[in-house]
């Protein structure tokens, strides 16, 4: 007995009203036309004028909306949702040195933040100390240097790390920054079964989009079960891969690009970690998404529900996943870092606030807020607190968390709903037809759809079919901002103290344990050789990230994106 | 009958940040536009910049860069340039820039700073008027 | 000259003025690279032609580190298309070649085709001439990768390698059309894939049933292409790949110095007409401007139908060339 929404007769009979409706509306534009030749989503997908039951007269509530906490989740992951407990107000950061983090850390706690995550600087992204070459010029600016367990301990000092959750955006050296947390944890008297967090790790959308890169796919696809295995067995309460549409689509992806790209990761992420012999249900649940909340409100919060039902399809029919915690697409949101302009930098709020606003009705469980000079450089105290209060105000003071996903039975956002759901099911066969997303990436697949979509968004604000308040209408000039400022000197400060580190190191424990990592790169099979205990006894005898990721780039290989046009 | 002399340009990206959105748009433009332009994308050091610029002869170099490493960057390329007689080479930026850090790039030669937001048919013109190919050898 | 001077002294930012007015066929450059002709004839030519994506530039970038190796130093052209829309293009072989973007025994040059069809562009026999006068030991063109037919490189490399995928299927066709004809060394690369063995024996059969027809016809030499299957990326098959190459040299110079003899004519006959053809049509522009005409109105005749394209062309010729030297 299915459970459609309208009845056959009902459909009816709205069916002959909305032919009359529209008639009317062709008349009502005779006198004022249209102000759009075409109405689309910031991703370019039109939109009618109008959406009535007729968009989702075959809906079944059961099979297609269900309930909040039940299959297919399109409703939400949790059965309470927010009306339990919020998200988690969660705020990137990371600037200069660990010090200088750990103050941050301290100060976003104090006021109400309730899980940490850290932005580390660029050449801690690329697995390069703070005194390689390669670094010149970078320490400390966009995130936090981190060479060594030392830092790692500064870092987190005085923070209760089996209480608070911590999410780490670090990719290609996720393993051994990791190790490093866990190590250090250790160290300051935390049980690994008890600490929560994320690690981004999500190696696919780098090659896709944010092109940090380090090793070819294969071995970063078996650095990441490596971690899944360990994770899984060993720190049950991580989510050891963030799988990430944001980067792809702040590289210029549409929504259903950043829906179809991501989801196709997950899949391959889940079918390695099947190959490496995990059952399903053993680690699926700790897989989570991040999402980017865009401008275009309804399609970011179609995109959500979409996500949600598509995972928990794909986990139950395509992997017979029993466990319905494994069908959950639990995702963070961070509000679109390219949607904000440096013009006028106060109108970011305001961007920012409906971006939130979309993330919450999406059902996010938890949740960053761009600072409105993110644009510029990291944020300052001042516009980080703004954009964290933005959080809390839609928390408590609007409404919208009261009521579970008060937009379902939406005409409009049902129907957006489904056509993601289809058109990223589009992509995904055509993923499978290429044989995978290994196989798509060294094709260019991914890259080029992005590209393209990036240029083609460009020339549209250029004819000003989109439009960028600021930008192409009414366009103001980029005022002088107070902004923060890193100051060069630390570089050479984080120098000084990595070369004392290193000479205090124990050499022959030290080289042991770098051996051992080697010899577990090397060894096969690799289900008997997880890298993930070597770097944990690595990095307790001294090991930098880059001395551990130079074994990686040795034994692996390196990799630079084709960068087709 | 010589061919009418192309315009060539370098576009690459400094620094360690992968953010190449903005270096890839600009590239696929600059060739729309009819130029023939070496891209050589993410992670370049300023030697390798000015290498390549120097081995295809280019008349313009395009660095797009947002991690805010510039004020090493952008001093070292145009000090490599210097050191091998390219000065006349003309250096532009894109990306991310503190305001007051502008004029001092253009102190050290960086002739133009394109910001986020403009338009590429405004950063096409400025080319066309500001970067002439080099004179052909009499 | 100056700039004769400063080539074969090997000046970097001199050699890559030189080619860009090469490749803008500025007059100039025929006097200079006259003057180069004599210094030339020492660097071994190895081309690569396959389709886009093959992994050409990544093979390139492979044997330009082994070249380096046994110190010998390399020039490279690599050649992409140019928009037919736009006239631009992105040319972005260079990014597979980064680690010898310091090395100064390494000079790369990107290079778009400008409407040329057939895998090079005007300037590339040009362009190899002032390499090999700077006094560089190899000289390796990566063509541009469509896919159909880009032949012209044999006429200028002394060795041409073939660069085929495994699971292209239909590649295999288009490879058959005129390029199996040309290739010394056949390479499988992405040998990592599926399918890697089948590719290799698809391209075995075709070169044996070439070299049937070509015994029956007597035209037979006694080079068997190899098939070296590489993964380029890792550098796995690299040395067997090298090792080919050094074997079709060795087979060139000292083995068949008649065969070395005549592919080296082939390359200056080649080289030689198109220079010919070039000043040619150039030469006759000139006459043609000078009667107070120009292509494009006798093009405007000739779709009128007051002329036709033979008749009008035999003419010129006649009244310019042939006459006029009575
Ligand atoms: N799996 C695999 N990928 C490879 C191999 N060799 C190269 N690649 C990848 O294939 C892609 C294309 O390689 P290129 O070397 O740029 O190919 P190309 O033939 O020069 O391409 P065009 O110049 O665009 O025609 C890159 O992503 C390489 O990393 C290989 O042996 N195996
Ligand atoms: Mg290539």
């Amino acid at each position: 007995m299915g459970t459609r929404m309208f009845s056959e007769s009902a459909i009816e009979r709205i069916e002959k009203e909305y032919k009359e409706w529209l008639q009317d509306y062709e008349k009502a534009l005779q006198k004022l036309p249209e102000r759009l030749e075409r109405f689309s989503t910031v991703s370019d997908m039109e939109v009618k004028n109008l959406y009535t039951p007729l968009d989702i007269k075959n809906k079944d509530y059961m099979e297609d909306i269900g309930f909040p906490g039940c299959y297919p989740f399109t409703r939400g992951v949790q059965t309470t949702m927010y009306r339990a407990r919020l998200w988690t107000m969660r705020m990137f950061a990371g600037l200069g040195t660990a010090e200088q983090t750990n103050e941050r850390f301290h100060y976003l706690i104090s006021h109400g933040e309730t899980g940490l995550s850290v932005a580390f600087d660029f050449p801690t992204l690329m697995g390069y100390d703070t005194d390689s070459s390669l670094a010149r010029g970078e320490c400390g600016r966009c995130g936090v240097a981190i060479d060594t367990i030392e830092d790692m301990q500064r870092l987190f000092a005085g923070i209760n790390l089996e209480e608070v959750t911590t999410s780490m955006t670090i990719n290609p050296p996720a393993s051994v920054i990791w190790a490093m947390y866990i190590a250090n944890a250790e160290n300051e008297g935390f049980s690994r079964k008890k600490l929560g967090g994320t690690i981004q790790n999500d190696c696919l959308k780098e090659f896709i989009a944010q092109k940090t890169l380090m090793l070819p796919p294969e071995p970063s696809i078996r650095l990441v079960v490596d971690t899944v295995e360990f994770g899984t067995k060993e720190v049950p309460r991580w989510n050891t891969i963030s799988i990430s549409g944001y980067h792809i689509r702040e590289a210029g992806a549409t929504a259903v690009q950043e829906l179809a790209f991501t989801i196709y990761d997950g899949i391959t992420y889940v079918e390695e970690c099947i190959k490496r012999g995990l059952n399903v249900d053993d680690f699926a649940g700790r897989l989570s998404f991040f999402w980017n909340s865009h401008i275009d409100f309804f399609e970011e919060i179609a995109k959500m529900r979409a996500a949600r039902r598509m995972w928990a399809r794909i986990m139950k029919n395509r992997f017979k996943a029993q466990n319905p915690r494994s069908m959950m697409c639990r995702f963070h949101v961070q509000t679109a870092g390219c949607s904000l302009t440096a013009q006028e930098p106060y109108n970011n709020i305001i961007r920012t606030t409906t971006e939130a606003l979309a993330a919450i009705l999406g059902g996010c469980q938890s949740l960053h807020t761009n600072s409105l000079d993110e644009v510029y450089m990291i944020p300052s105290e001042f516009a980080v607190k703004i954009a964290l209060r933005t959080q809390q105000i839609l928390a408590y003071e609007v409404g919208v968390a009261n009521v579970i996903d008060p937009l379902a039975g939406s005409y409009y956002v049902e129907a957006l709903t489904d056509r993601m759901e289809e058109e990223a099911n589009e992509y995904i066969r055509k993923l499978d037809e290429m044989g995978g997303m290994v196989a798509a990436i060294e094709k260019n697949y991914p890259q080029m759809e992005i590209a393209d979509s990036a240029y083609r968004f460009q020339q549209q604000i250029e004819r000003g079919e989109k439009v960028v308040i600021g930008i192409n209408m009414f366009p103001s000039e980029i005022p002088p901002l107070e902004v923060l400022k890193i100051d060069p000197e630390i570089e050479r400060l984080q120098i000084e103290r990595l070369h004392k580190f290193k000479e205090r190191r124990n050499k022959v424990k030290l080289q042991k344990a770098l051996d051992e990592l080697r010899r577990r790169c090397e060894g096969k099979p690799c289900w008997e050789n997880n890298v993930m205990p070597a770097l944990i006894e690595a990095v307790k005898a001294g090991a930098t990230e880059q001395e551990c990721c130079d074994v990686y780039r040795e034994v692996f290989g390196t990799y630079t994106d084709p960068a087709s046009f | 009958m010589a061919n009418e002399r192309k315009l060539r340009i370098l576009v690459a990206k400094p620094g360690l940040d992968g953010h190449d959105r903005g270096a890839r748009v600009i590239a696929r433009a600059l060739r729309d536009a009819g130029f023939e332009v070496i891209y050589t994308g993410c992670h370049q050091t300023p030697e390798q910049i000015v290498q390549t610029a120097l081995q295809e002869d280019v008349d313009m170099i395009g660095l797009s860069i947002l991690s805010g490493a510039h004020n090493y960057s952008f001093p070292r390329i145009m000090e490599l340039l210097k050191e091998n007689n390219a000065e006349d080479i003309v250096v532009v930026g894109g990306g991310i820039f503190p305001l007051e850090d502008i004029p001092k790039l253009k102190a050290i030669g960086i002739r133009e700073i394109f910001t986020p937001g403009s338009k590429l048919d405004d950063i096409i013109k400025w080319v066309r008027e500001n970067v002439k190919p080099r004179k052909a050898a009499a | 000259m100056e700039i004769v001077e400063q080539v074969l002294r090997g000046d970097v930012r001199a050699v890559a003025r030189l080619l860009r007015d090469i490749d803008d066929q500025v007059p100039s450059t025929r006097s200079i690279l006259k003057e180069l002709y004599p210094y030339t004839g020492k660097a071994y030519v190895v081309g690569f032609t396959g389709p886009p994506g093959a992994g050409k530039s990544t093979l390139v970038d492979q044997i330009t580190a082994y070249y380096r190796r046994i110190g010998k130093t390399v020039a490279i052209i690599a050649i992409d298309p140019t928009s037919p829309f736009s006239g631009g293009a992105i040319l972005g072989d260079r990014i597979r070649m980064q680690r010898h973007f310091l090395d100064k025994d390494v000079f790369i040059r990107s290079v778009a085709t400008r409407g040329h069809f057939g895998g090079l562009t005007k300037s590339t026999h040009d362009m190899i001439t002032v390499f090999d006068a700077m006094g560089k030991d190899i000289i390796i063109v990566e063509t541009v990768g469509v896919g159909q037919g880009e032949v012209e490189i044999a006429d200028c490399a002394h060795t041409t390698i073939v660069v085929s995928v495994p699971g292209l299927g239909d590649d295999i066709q288009a490879i058959k059309a005129g390029i199996m004809e040309i290739g010394n060394i056949f390479v499988v690369n992405k040998a990592d894939r599926e399918g890697a063995k089948k590719t290799v024996q698809e391209l075995r059969t075709i070169l044996d049933m070439g070299r049937r027809f070509r015994m029956d016809i007597g035209e037979m030499d006694d080079w068997e292409p190899p098939i070296v299957e590489t993964q380029a990326h890792k550098g796995i098959g690299i040395d067997e790949l090298c090792d080919a190459i050094e074997r079709h040299k060795a087979y060139l110079t000292a083995q068949k110095p008649e065969q070395f003899r005549k592919v080296m004519l082939k390359r200056t006959l080649h080289q030689f007409s198109e220079t010919l053809r070039d000043e040619l049509f150039k030469e006759m522009v000139r006459r043609i401007e000078r009667r107070g005409d120009t292509l494009e109105s006798i093009a405007e005749r000739i779709f009128q139908k007051e002329l036709d394209p033979y008749s009008v062309s035999r003419q010129l010729i006649k009244e310019e060339f042939i006459s006029h030297e009575q």
